[in-house]
């Protein structure tokens, strides 16, 4: 019922711009695509399987509407996220699979030649209801100077905090400068309540504290050429001084830390702050109330460079060119993300994730809770994981290699000096970045 | 000529017994030899997920002898297979010794020995996994409890105890493969041998010593290598524990090809990784394969 109720809070929203498209209100029946669909076209669709059950309901009552607006037939074939990459990049290589991805990061850069040419999707989309500036980052190529992938969204993350133990430590309000956060992190192990940020292989967490960290100091792996590596410089050395500094209040065992470690840490009151998208909220609404009442969100805090700095796990989807079905696939790309669709789908999903589409962030989701609200915001936040160069190869197995990362964990757990430890990685990266 | 004569029933024989070969060995040229070719040959190239590679000679190696964390491996993977093997092996002798000896419940606990060997390796791993958490390992909460300890035990965080939990885990799955190795080893010596020995009056450590353990010196070979091979190659614990982390210090050959290559893209590279195991894995399976045909 709330999904329909919000459903019908958004349509009427919608209805100004919405009445202007092609894309009609309510039946089915009444859609006019706006590419000429294959007769009897059959889209193999590669997805992440959702964080909630309500995810892939939403997404599958979707497709069925799509089925029965153009008479394309859609499988979906949902697997675990990190198996998207190895997997769509094999279709690329063979020239058989699914029709469409929905792919990770620098997934479609990977290979672009490959991608059919999204550009008229994309910039319909983006008329309407606006790209963010990282899903171009994300979708469009520099290379071939055209959309290769229609961005979908972020996992956004967000600083999870404790209210009455922030307050015990001094601070009525959440500190938004990185120079507050480490006064805090004083004042909460003073109080026995450290905060806690993953310095294990944590595919997620790990790399969106360790980036955010590093460029909120000015620091970054490359320069815009993606020749130049620039990892070993005094901005990276300041930020992982400052590292070793939040890392001594931090509570302990950090350095193993994967993915759902801080989940259960946090929920456990193990750790009064750390970094995760809104599943800890939810486990907490769903099983510890007292926590979720005690609990908020607060957007990552700005660093020495003075701009938002954040990292999120980035999905954006893409067409290969071996499909029989383009048209079929981008016009059911462009149905999935219509107001009419991507509304009670981002709605479901509770803000798992955010929309890389601007008018998305009207939707009652993010301001309903105003807990919430700090997720709507990161994807505004946030550089692509290749800044400040661009989503390709290179940054895609720096990103899987934790260079950032593992350069932090070297500085604060294993001791190595600031210095060092970027050395450490400026080896790693050039070879990365190498031809 | 003669043998030209009289080969044509020969020769039919020859390609009736070479057709009935031909499917199991295309089969493995199909799923084996072409893959590790591959593979190899995917070492000495630039290739990149998606995207086909040049011929680059040694350069990955080259690059790999230079590179820290593929050194920290090298160095993890042979101390993760020495001492955990070893120490399968005296668990796993003990073990079968014991249960070797007819007592009551003997049955049962030969049944349960088997189940870390039985329980998908994934499902102990994230058992393990749990047993080592930084925030709620049970060791670790009985100790603070107990007064023992005032804090707890980073398992998984320090370098030297990540690498020490991860054999523990690796010992407690792989014990019961000697144990029960080692328990149709013993079954299979005569009884007649023992009774002579103690009608002569050897002492129990005696004839372990003199007779047990040389009747048991082929089958050790054969479980030994096999086991060597299997922890050497040893991927699921690693990764579903720790990653390879906290940085780098887990690594294993495998995890850190499985990272680089099918993560992170770098197929020439990881292949390259890979390849690095073929000559030890090589040795190994020629010692497996000798002590084999000797003992037979």
């Amino acid at each position: 019922m709330t999904l329909r109720r919000s459903f019908l809070k958004w349509s009427l929203g919608a209805a100004a711009f919405a009445a202007s498209r092609s894309v009609a209100q309510g039946t089915a029946a009444k859609y006019t695509p706006m590419f000429p669909v294959e007769k009897d076209a059959q889209l193999r669709l590669l997805r992440w399987s959702g964080f909630i059950k309500a995810d892939e309901e939403a997404w599958n009552a979707n497709t069925k509407k799509f089925q029965e607006a153009t008479g394309t037939q859609v499988n979906i074939e949902y697997i675990t996220w990190e198996d998207v990459r190895p997997k769509a990049a094999m279709a690329a290589n063979l020239g058989t699979g699914p029709d469409l991805v929905m792919g990770w990061y620098d997934d479609p850069h990977i290979y672009p030649q490959r991608l059919v040419d999204v550009s008229d999707v994309a910039e319909d989309l983006g008329k309407s209801l606006g790209w963010y500036d990282v899903a171009r980052a994300y979708g469009y190529s520099k290379q071939l100077k055209h959309w290769i992938a229609v961005p979908i969204g972020g996992a956004v993350q967000a600083l999870n905090y404790r209210i009455s133990w922030v307050k015990e430590a001094g601070f009525e309000k959440f500190p938004d400068k990185i120079e507050g956060l480490l006064k805090l992190a004083r004042g909460l192990k003073e109080k026995n309540h450290p905060m806690g940020f993953a310095l294990g292989h944590a595919v997620g967490d790990g790399n969106a504290w360790a980036h955010w960290w590093l460029w909120a100091h000015g620091g970054k792996a490359v320069e815009a050429d993606d020749k130049t590596i620039s990892i070993n410089k005094q901005e990276t050395w300041t930020a992982l001084e400052n590292a070793r500094e939040l890392y001594a209040q931090m509570a302990p065992g950090v350095a193993s830390w994967l993915d759902p470690n801080n989940n259960r840490a946090f929920l456990a009151g193990e750790v009064s702050i750390t970094n995760n998208g809104i599943s800890i909220y939810a486990a907490a609404k769903k099983d510890f109330p007292q926590i979720a009442q005690d609990m908020d969100h607060a957007n990552f805090p700005v660093g020495p460079v003075g701009k938002p700095t954040e990292l999120a796990v980035f999905s954006q989807a893409f067409i290969f060119k071996y499909s029989r079905f383009p048209n079929a696939a981008k016009e059911y790309l462009r149905f999935m993300l219509s107001p009419e669709q991507a509304g009670p789908w981002v709605e479901a999903m509770n803000g798992y994730i955010t929309p890389a589409l601007s008018k998305y962030r009207n939707l009652e989701v993010w301001t309903k809770d105003p807990k919430a609200t700090p997720f709507r915001d990161g994807i505004a936040r946030m550089l692509p994981n290749s800044y400040a160069g661009s989503p390709g190869q290179h940054a895609a197995a720096a990103l899987a290699d934790f260079v950032v990362l593992d350069m932090f964990a070297d500085a604060t757990v294993n001791g190595l000096t600031a210095k060092d430890a970027a050395k450490r990685a400026e080896g790693r990266l050039r070879r990365i970045y190498r031809g | 000529m003669a043998d030209a004569r009289a080969s044509p029933a020969l020769r039919g024989g020859a390609w009736f017994g070479a057709a009935l070969v031909a499917p199991a060995a295309i089969l493995l040229l199909l799923l084996l030899a072409y893959p590790l070719g591959l593979g190899v040959w995917l070492g000495f190239q630039d290739a990149k997920i998606g995207a086909p590679g040049q011929f680059i000679g040694m350069e990955n190696y080259q690059y790999l002898a230079d590179d820290p964390v593929f050194r920290l491996t090298t160095v993890n993977t042979i101390l993760y297979t020495i001492v955990t093997v070893l120490l399968k092996l005296f668990l796993g002798l003990g073990l079968a010794l014991v249960l070797n000896r007819s007592f009551a419940g003997v049955r049962f606990f030969r049944s349960v020995l088997l189940l870390p060997y039985v329980v998908p390796t994934v499902l102990s791993a994230f058992a393990w996994w749990w047993i080592f958490d930084p925030q709620f390992s049970f060791i670790s909460w009985t100790l603070v409890r107990l007064g023992l300890l005032d804090h707890n035990i980073d398992f998984l965080g320090d370098s030297w105890l990540a690498r020490g939990s991860l054999m523990i885990a690796n010992i407690w799955r792989g014990t019961p493969f000697f144990t029960i190795g080692y328990l149709a080893g013993l079954q299979s010596i005569p009884s007649d041998v023992y009774e002579a020995a103690q009608i002569d009056g050897a002492r129990a450590f005696r004839i372990f010593r003199e007779i047990t353990w040389p009747l048991l010196t082929p089958l050790t070979v054969i479980l030994t290598t096999f086991s060597a091979i299997f922890t050497f190659t040893d991927f699921q614990l690693v990764w579903t524990i720790t990653r390879g982390g906290p940085a780098n210090a887990t690594h294993l050959f495998v995890t850190l090809a499985y990272q680089r290559a099918i993560v992170g893209g770098a197929m020439g590279e990881g292949a390259a990784i890979a390849g690095v195991t073929l000559p030890a894995l090589a040795i190994l399976a020629f010692a497996a394969l000798r002590a084999i045909r000797e003992r037979a």
